[in-house]
C-alpha cells in the first residue's frame, strides 16, 4: 500500500472516533434538553404564585415606595450581576454570549456611574473573570448542568445578603441577572433580567387568567411583613429559574454545536474516502503501466 | 359544613414541582401569628407559614394529609387554597430513620449557627411523621 493511502486511510480513522464522540455527545444533550424542558415546567406553578402573592402583598402593603423590594432610589451606585454560563465546553457560543451580554450590561451601568461586582455561575465565566483579573462577587460551579434548589438558594443567600448591606459597607442596590432564555430547541438568546429593585410584577401577574383581585387579601401578620418573608424566597426562585432556563439552553446549544461538528465529520470522511480512493486507483494505474511497460520491454528484446 | 356541597381546591406547591393537590374539608396551618384553621368559604388570606413547621390537611373522605413545609406562604381565594413551600414534604415521603440519623448527626456537631436550620427541618420531618402517625391511628 501506498504512503499517500495509508495517511488517508489513518485520516478517516481518526475523523470517525472523533464523529463517534460527537454523535454520542450530541444524543446525551437531546435527553438532558427534555429533562431540563420538564424540570424548568415543573417550577412553574411555584413561580406564577409567588408573583402573584408579590402584587398582592406589594399592593396591599401600605408604604410600598419605602420597602426596600421596591424602593426605586435615583441615585444607585454599586450592582452585582449574576452572569450564567456553562462548566463545559462544546456548547458553541453558550458562555461566550451570556459573557457578552454581561459585559454590555456592565459598561451600560458604568456609563449610569454605577459600578458592577460580577456573581458568576459556570466554570467557563469563572475563568474568563479570573484570567482578566477582575473582582467576583461570588463564584459558583459544577452544576451548571442540573441545577438544583439548593444551588439557587445559596446563590440567593449571598446576593440578598450583599442586598442588604448599606452600600458604604460594600452593598449592592441592584441586582440583575443575565442568563441564557430557552426559546426553542434551535433558538436560545443571552437576556439580562433586573431582579431587584422589583420591575416586572404587573407584568407576570396580568397573565394569569381569573386571578381574584389582589386588594381583598387579609394578610396575616401584615401585608408588609409578608412582603419581607417573600423577598429571599423570590430572589431564589427568580435565580432558580434563570439557572433551569440556562441549563436548558446549554443543552440545546450543546446539542446544535455537536450536530453540526458530526455533520463536518461526515462530510470530511466523504471527502477523504474518495481522495483515498483516487490514490487507490493511481496506485492501481500506475502498477499496470509498469507491467505493460516491463511487458513491452521483454518483447522488444526478445 | 352540614351539606358537604362547598369544598376547598388544595395545591401544595414546593419550588421544585407541584408536590399534591385535591379537595379538603379543611386544612390547619401554622402562622407567625398562631395557628389558623381555613375551613370552605374563607375570606381571602395570604399569610406566611412558619419556617419548618407542619400542614394539616383534612381531605373529603376524612383521611389527614400532613406535609412538612419548610419557608413559603399559603393564599386563600374562594375556596381555592395554594400552599407555596420552598421544600415541602408529605409525611408519608419523610424516611424516618434518615430523618433520625440527621437529627442525631447535627446534634453530636453541636450545632453551629449553619446547622440550625437543618436541625429545624429534621426536627420538623420527625414531628410531622409523628403527628401522620398518630392521626392514622384514630
Amino acid at each position: 500500500m501506498g504512503a499517500q493511502l495509508r495517511v488517508y486511510r489513518r485520516r478517516i480513522k481518526s475523523v470517525q472516533a472523533t464523529k463517534k464522540i460527537t454523535k454520542a455527545m450530541e444524543l446525551i444533550a437531546s435527553s438532558r434538553i427534555v429533562k431540563a424542558q420538564q424540570r424548568l415546567e415543573a417550577s412553574l406553578p411555584y413561580l406564577t404564585h409567588l408573583y402573584a402573592a408579590i402584587n398582592a402583598a406589594a399592593t396591599g402593603a401600605a408604604d410600598v415606595r419605602k420597602h426596600p423590594l421596591m424602593a426605586n432610589e435615583e441615585n444607585r451606585t454599586k450592582a452585582a450581576v449574576l452572569v450564567v454560563t456553562a462548566d463545559r465546553g462544546l456548547a458553541g457560543a453558550y458562555s461566550s454570549n451570556a459573557i457578552k451580554e454581561a459585559e454590555a450590561l456592565t459598561t451600560n451601568l458604568r456609563d449610569k456611574g454605577i459600578s458592577v461586582t460580577p456573581y458568576v455561575v459556570g466554570r467557563k465565566g469563572v475563568s474568563y473573570y479570573r484570567f482578566r483579573d477582575r473582582e467576583m462577587g461570588g463564584q459558583y460551579t459544577g452544576f451548571t448542568d442540573q441545577p438544583t434548589y439548593s444551588d439557587a438558594k445559596r446563590i440567593g443567600e449571598d446576593l440578598l445578603a450583599a442586598f442588604m448591606t448599606p452600600t458604604a459597607e460594600g452593598g449592592v442596590d441592584e441586582i440583575h441577572v443575565v442568563y441564557t432564555h430557552f426559546r426553542s430547541m434551535v433558538s436560545q438568546e443571552a437576556r439580562i433580567r433586573r431582579i431587584l429593585p422589583l420591575e416586572v410584577v404587573d407584568e407576570v401577574v396580568t397573565k394569569e387568567e381569573g386571578a381574584p383581585p389582589s386588594a381583598l387579601y387579609e394578610f396575616e401578620p401584615d401585608a408588609e411583613s409578608v412582603l419581607d418573608g417573600l423577598l429571599p424566597q423570590y430572589i431564589d426562585q427568580t435565580v432558580y429559574s434563570a439557572l433551569l432556563m440556562a441549563a436548558a439552553s446549554e443543552h440545546a446549544a450543546r446539542r446544535r454545536a455537536m450536530k453540526s461538528a458530526t455533520d463536518n465529520a461526515e462530510e470530511m470522511i466523504k471527502s477523504l474516502s474518495r481522495q483515498a480512493n483516487q490514490a487507490r486507483q493511481a496506485e492501481i494505474t500506475q502498477e499496470i503501466s509498469e507491467i505493460v511497460g516491463g511487458a513491452d520491454a521483454l518483447s522488444a528484446a526478445g | 359544613m352540614a351539606d358537604g356541597e362547598k369544598v376547598l381546591n388544595v395545591a401544595v406547591v414546593s419550588a421544585e414541582r407541584a408536590l399534591w393537590s385535591g379537595q379538603a374539608k379543611s386544612i390547619v396551618a401554622k402562622t407567625p401569628e398562631g395557628d389558623i384553621g381555613i375551613l370552605p368559604n374563607h375570606e381571602p388570606v395570604l399569610a406566611l407559614l412558619v419556617d419548618s413547621s407542619a400542614l394539616r390537611v383534612e381531605e373529603l373522605d376524612g383521611s389527614r394529609l400532613v406535609v412538612a413545609v419548610h419557608g413559603g406562604f399559603f393564599s386563600v381565594a374562594g375556596n381555592e387554597v395554594n400552599v407555596i413551600a420552598e421544600v415541602a414534604e408529605l409525611a408519608e415521603d419523610i424516611d424516618l430513620e434518615r430523618a433520625q440519623a440527621a437529627l442525631s448527626r447535627i446534634q453530636a456537631n453541636g450545632s453551629p449557627e449553619e446547622e440550625l436550620s437543618a436541625l429545624r427541618r429534621a426536627e420538623t420531618r420527625l414531628q410531622v411523621a409523628e403527628i401522620a402517625k398518630t392521626v392514622q391511628a384514630r
